[in-house]
């Protein structure tokens, strides 16, 4: 069964689709732009130290987010 | 005049294909509509004289970030003959949004699809053909970093101009959902046209992650790196500095003195104790920079700094700053006005006026100079590499303080996001290229600052006609028993104070301007200053030189980039003011200690 969630919720290693993006038309042109998109699947590779950004991949791009943002991601997994 | 404009997102490789083709010619130029500088050179095309501008990188055509908006005024405003868009060859998934977006713009373009060999590495296969015809655009595939596919590129690009019409870009203004619409374009296109494998990621980043970036060992690896880094700096170029310091001093002996000694002596001290003897102690230690700059161009370009602000970043963000603040400090360690300008890529003028009030704290080249002098001057071999270190760490600390102190005053809530690039090491060519730029730019800094800087202390020193050099009845002299009631508390001397007066201007000036007020150079020098001052106060020394105003250039930078008076006061004052409160408290505080 398949649930939807926040990306800020994820464990590493695990894979996930984007349903949703809630963050200001700026730093969407931003996410877009480094491959984060709604539809797109993407892995959680891991999470920094002391509550730390998230590193995560999607197709061969690799980037952090920060958790804070990650909460504003719905991500169906 | 035609011109092209060379346009792709970060890490796609834009300037080093920007510094094969133009070499070494590139300057730096004003365009209409744009507030920043930009990089443009000449280069010959098809028999016809073409001008080639690089426009920063950019996420997207109508992204909010300065460096966005730096490319659509340079669009709107400039007209252009052909674009060619530098893409990430392993990354077209994502990065050919920007060509969509051109091409919605009707502007002429060529696409180059760039790191093809990392690509195939990847095992991902691209049919440049096949995307050439559903974009629209002649499409390359090449290497600007190891050269293939570059010959075919010029062709292209010349046949390109020949057909291509002047375009000025028109409504750049543009909806969001309409970019939205692109995308799904953009997916069957890359479906069409490129073959990705299951798994496309790079194995040995990913093998070096697990452990560069490690929950527990990460920090720490990090942090032993730069004290290794740092500390084979010291091994390697001190010899070299000591080498090049012999080779002035005999000169000087052996041909100099001879030659000028008809001269009447107050010439023959100016030229020789005075430009000489300034110059030849700062220009030994250009070996020192350029093994320097050597390593920081490969942890530059390894793709290791990105790693630094993700194990950094919840730090950081604790300080009001983020992961990218703590990279521009890191850069500030080779040149503290690119890391100002590196500033652009953020959004929140709070983050970005605070990221730029720390810079100037990052222990710069020319600062090195100076520490690397008086480490080698004051303290054993053993203990100078450690004195070094100790001072690239106090960077960290007076940046935190600062951070802590003002980030109620600059607040910021804007969100963060980066790419990590997979690991690469730079080519031989890159090395010579970055080692040629130092040399340049400090033969610059030479003609311009130095030479002024030494002879007006050789004036001082020596001026009114008939005193003793540097005697308390010089001006000089007078000058620094006029501050000593300010620096004395700090154990800083008359003669230190004058160096640090035109350290002001800029930090190779004061290893010149001791040689100058000393009258001595090269290890003579070091010696004479070691007889004169005890180690507390050299560090105390250090820390004033390294916590005080950093140049006349990074303060005209914080200027143009902040745009605002009452912040670069800020920014000369408060660091001015720290430097005195960190010296003296720690020199009286030694003092008391019994040392």
């Amino acid at each position: 069964m398949k649930t939807l969630q926040r990306l800020s919720d994820m464990k590493a290693g695990q894979t996930a689709t984007i349903q949703a993006i809630h963050v200001d038309t700026g730093f969407q042109y931003r996410l877009n732009g480094l491959g984060l998109r709604i539809g797109k699947t993407f892995e959680v590779v891991r999470h920094a130290p002391f509550n730390g950004p998230f590193q995560l991949r999607v197709g061969s791009t690799e980037l952090m987010l920060r958790k804070q943002d990650a909460h504003m991601i719905e991500v169906l997994m | 005049m035609k011109r092209i404009a060379l346009i792709g997102m970060p890490n796609a490789g834009k300037s080093t294909l920007f510094n094969r083709m133009s070499g070494a010619s590139a300057k730096v130029a004003n365009w209409p509509g744009v507030t920043v500088d930009l990089l443009s050179s000449k280069l010959l095309l098809a028999g016809e004289m073409v001008e080639l501008v690089d426009l920063p990188g950019i996420y997207d055509l109508h992204g909010f970030s300065d460096d966005e908006q730096v490319v659509r005024h340079f669009l709107a405003n400039n007209t252009v003959d052909l674009i060619l868009i530098v893409a990430n060859a392993s990354q077209v998934d994502r990065q050919l949004s920007l060509t969509l977006q051109l091409k919605s713009l009707d502007m002429p373009a060529v696409l180059l699809l760039n790191m093809a060999d990392e690509a195939k590495k990847m095992g991902i296969t691209i049919d440049a053909d096949k995307l050439s015809e559903k974009l629209g655009y002649p499409t390359l595939l090449l290497s600007a970093k190891y050269g293939q596919g570059y010959a075919e590129a010029y062709k292209t690009i010349e046949a390109a101009l020949q057909h291509s019409e002047v375009k000025a870009a028109q409504s750049l203004e543009q909806d969001f959902a309409v970019d939205q619409a692109m995308e799904a374009e953009l997916e069957a296109i890359v479906k069409d046209s490129v073959d990705f494998p299951v798994q496309a990621g790079n194995s040995i980043t990913t093998k070096i992650d697990r452990i560069a970036l490690h929950p527990l060992l990460g920090l720490p690896i990090f942090f032993g790196f730069m004290f290794l880094m740092f500390q084979a700096v010291y091994t390697i170029g001190g010899p070299l500095q000591e080498a090049t310091a012999w080779i002035f001093s005999t000169f000087r002996d052996l041909a100099l003195v001879p030659l000028l000694s008809s001269l009447p002596p107050l010439l023959n001290g100016f030229l020789i104790g005075g430009v000489f003897d300034g110059i030849a102690t700062v220009a030994s230690f250009v070996p020192i920079i350029i093994v320097f700059f050597l390593f920081m161009a490969i942890v530059e370009d390894s793709g290791y700094l990105s790693r630094a602000a993700f194990l950094m970043d919840a730090l950081m963000s604790r300080m009001g700053l983020d992961g990218r603040s703590f990279v521009m400090i890191l850069m500030g360690f080779g040149c503290n006005v690119p890391a100002l300008m590196g500033t652009r890529t953020m959004r929140s003028r709070g983050l970005r006026l605070l990221t730029m009030l720390v810079i100037p704290f990052s222990l710069c080249s020319a600062r090195l100079q100076v520490f690397v002098f008086m480490t080698t001057a004051l303290f054993s071999p053993q203990h100078a590499p450690l004195v070094l270190f100790s001072l690239y760490l106090m960077t960290f600390v007076i940046v935190i303080l600062t951070a802590l102190l003002f980030k109620g005053r600059f607040n910021s809530q804007e969100p963060f996001a980066l790419e990590l690039p997979p690991y690469r090491l730079p080519t031989t060519r890159q090395m010579i290229l970055r080692g040629w730029h130092e040399i340049a730019h400090f033969l610059k800094r030479a003609t311009k600052f130095i030479t002024i800087g030494v002879v007006m202390v050789w004036i001082l020193t020596n001026m009114p006609f008939g005193v003793d050099p540097a005697s308390t009845a010089s001006w000089s002299g007078m000058i620094g028993e006029f501050m000593s009631p300010i620096l004395s508390p700090a154990g800083i001397n008359p003669e230190l104070t004058v160096a640090l007066i035109f350290g002001f201007v800029a930090k190779e000036i004061v290893i010149g301007a001791l040689a100058v007020i000393y009258g001595m150079e090269g290890t003579a020098l070091m010696t004479g200053i070691a007889e004169q001052i005890d180690w507390v106060q050299a560090y105390s020394f250090m820390l004033f030189t390294l916590i005080y105003t950093p140049c006349l250039s990074t303060i005209a930078t914080l200027r143009a980039e902040a745009k605002s008076g009452w912040f670069t006061t800020l920014a000369v004052v408060w660091p001015l003011t720290l430097a005195w409160l960190v010296s003296a408290g720690f020199y009286q505080a030694a003092r008391f200690l019994g040392y």
